[in-house]
């Protein structure tokens, strides 16, 4: 060894060093594997289970292909489209009725002490009661079978939007509070412009659970209330596929409502992106 | 208006305490009998160690406390418009624009964004951060956010602005900065400023009355006056003179700790 060679120029420096150009192929390769791995798995899955039911002759009304499951989404469509329509318009109203009906409450419950006093211990009950023990009274009590189906629905949706956002409203900063109190600001005002943007990233988190259980809500009332007037929503097309032991349509109805419950979370999550991404830490992406 | 302030022992009386005291649950005695006159044009500092009143006399002037005993009288009546206030946090709202949240004051008298655009930059611009009107509260730096703070504390020019430890959590450079701008700031406008602290070396450079107090029970103990002219700058941060007031304000409060222990 020497001088000489210890002494040899180091290389140019370069603007980027080994260290980031390694950080950033780690980020390519993750971000290919964020769509690769899950479509591997389902393409493997798929795979699996069609094999298992050929080899191993599997009676369709056991557990049909995914082939045949395929065939019936195609085959049905006539019947599954409409079904997926209906139980959509069923969580999508009862969403938005828990948005309204939950906002209004939480508002009332923090602008009035006693409101809250009084009524809170109601919504806990009717949020802890389980919904299927409900439906067979709502069914009895409400003529209108799609009615009853939306209040089943709207039962179980518009609790987390309500806890969520009377916390969200209640949690606005200490000194923003008394800066308003200096600045005389009327009930409004500070209902306003403090504690409805304090509540909003509160009020979205809670969205985002309601969308999901405004959903089971639907399945649950398609359920227990039926067929009697309710028309054919997915659920019921799936519970009826399943007494006729017509198992590609149950396979089929099923993708459809977990596709749904995946298109509800994404939008809702979409939504809370939009109306955060601007200022409020859950948004951040942080640097390095 | 660039100010000529008449010296100390001449100015208007802005408020008067007399014999305020502040009591929590009958026998935590947060106040005893502070009296202090507040004139206009003053930078008083409320020197003490933590629990000895000085946050509460400020929420008592500011009217979010009311006193147990005594009297706060404002020259001509009090209105919400006179205070503007500074916390030891920023508290700006974070989903608001910096722009926006200097309009807050004037947005809850019910002032349209419009009619004051030019009150709002004037004030940025006072603190530095014209170019940052649009940027949101997350983008800007601690000392950044005390600007804007400073600037919705100034912006419909109270009669008085109370600041409660508002450089605190800062790093010593920024605070320098933030004290040479907040003097600057004061030649430029004239306000009057009450200034919480538990510095020995901020309160001295920047107020011209220096208000010590002790804790158990929160009182008044002494109070000086910083005689160095105004404006002050980085030169007078190692002058004699400063040195001396800092040794005076320095030995009144380790009186104040001393008398508490």
């Amino acid at each position: 060894m020497s001088i000489a060679e210890t002494d040899t120029p180091t290389e140019p420096v370069e603007t980027v060093d080994q260290e980031e150009l390694a950080r950033a192929r780690r980020e390519r390769i993750m971000k290919i594997a964020r769509w690769t791995l899950p479509s591997l798995v389902m393409i493997l899955t798929l795979l699996a289970w069609h094999l298992y039911v050929t080899i191993a002759e599997v009676p369709h009304y056991i557990l049909p292909g995914p082939l045949l499951v395929g065939q019936k989404m195609i085959e049905d469509w006539a019947i599954l489209w409409p079904a997926m329509i209906l139980t959509g318009r069923l969580t999508l109203l009862a969403l938005l009725f828990a948005v309204i009906g939950g906002v209004a409450l939480a508002v009332a419950f923090t602008q009035s002490k006693w409101a809250e006093m009084s009524f809170f211990p109601y919504a806990v009950i009717l949020q802890v009661t389980p919904v299927v023990a409900i439906a067979p009274l709502i069914q009895i009590y409400v003529d209108n079978a799609f009615l009853a189906a939306l209040l089943c629905a709207w039962i179980v949706a518009f609790f987390p939007i309500l806890s969520n956002t009377t916390i969200g409203l209640k949690s606005s900063d200490h000194n923003l509070q008394d800066l308003f109190t200096i600045y005389g600001a009327t009930r409004w005002q500070r209902l306003r412009y403090l504690a409805a943007p304090s509540a909003l990233p509160f009020f979205l988190g809670g969205l985002k659970i309601a969308g999901g259980l405004a959903l089971i809500g639907a399945v649950v009332a398609e359920f227990v209330i039926g067929r009697a007037g309710t028309g054919l929503g997915l659920a019921s097309t799936l519970l009826e596929a399943s007494y006729r032991f017509n198992f590609g349509r149950l396979y089929a109805a099923l993708i459809l409502i977990s596709l749904m419950g995946v298109v509800i979370f994404a939008l809702m999550s979409l939504i809370s992106h939009l109306a955060l991404y601007r200022w409020h830490e859950s948004a951040l992406k942080r640097e390095s | 208006m660039p100010t000529t302030r008449p010296p100390l022992g001449q100015r208007d009386t802005l408020l008067k305490m007399r014999h305020v005291e502040k009591t929590f649950g009958g026998d935590i005695v947060a106040l005893k009998d502070m009296n202090l006159t507040v004139n206009d044009g003053d930078f008083i500092s409320l020197l003490g160690p933590s629990g000895c009143g000085k946050s509460t006399a400020l929420r008592l002037i500011s009217g979010l406390m009311s006193p147990t005993s005594g009297q706060i009288e404002w020259t001509g009546g009090k209105s919400k418009d006179d205070l503007g206030v500074v916390f030891q946090e920023p508290t700006l709202m974070p989903w608001a624009r910096v722009a926006d949240n200097v309009w807050l004051p004037f947005r809850l008298r019910g002032v349209s964004y419009n009619e004051v655009r030019d009150d709002v930059l004037e004030a940025l611009k006072l603190v530095g951060l014209e170019k940052f009107q649009r940027a949101f509260p997350r983008e800007l730096s601690g000392g950044m956010k005390m600007r804007v703070s400073i600037a919705r504390a100034l912006v419909t020019k109270p009669r008085l602005i109370l600041m409660d430890e508002p450089f605190a959590a800062l790093d010593e450079i920024t605070r320098h900065k933030l004290n040479n701008d907040l003097l600057a700031l004061r030649e430029a406008i004239g306000c009057t400023v009450i200034f919480v602290t538990h510095s020995v070396f901020e309160s001295v450079f920047l107020s011209d009355r220096i208000v010590v107090m002790a804790a158990r029970p929160g009182r008044v103990i002494r109070e000086l006056e910083v005689t160095a002219p105004y404006p002050r700058d980085e030169m007078f941060r190692t002058s004699p003179e400063y040195a001396a007031h800092c040794r005076e304000a320095s030995d009144a409060l380790h009186q104040a700790i001393g008398e508490a222990a």
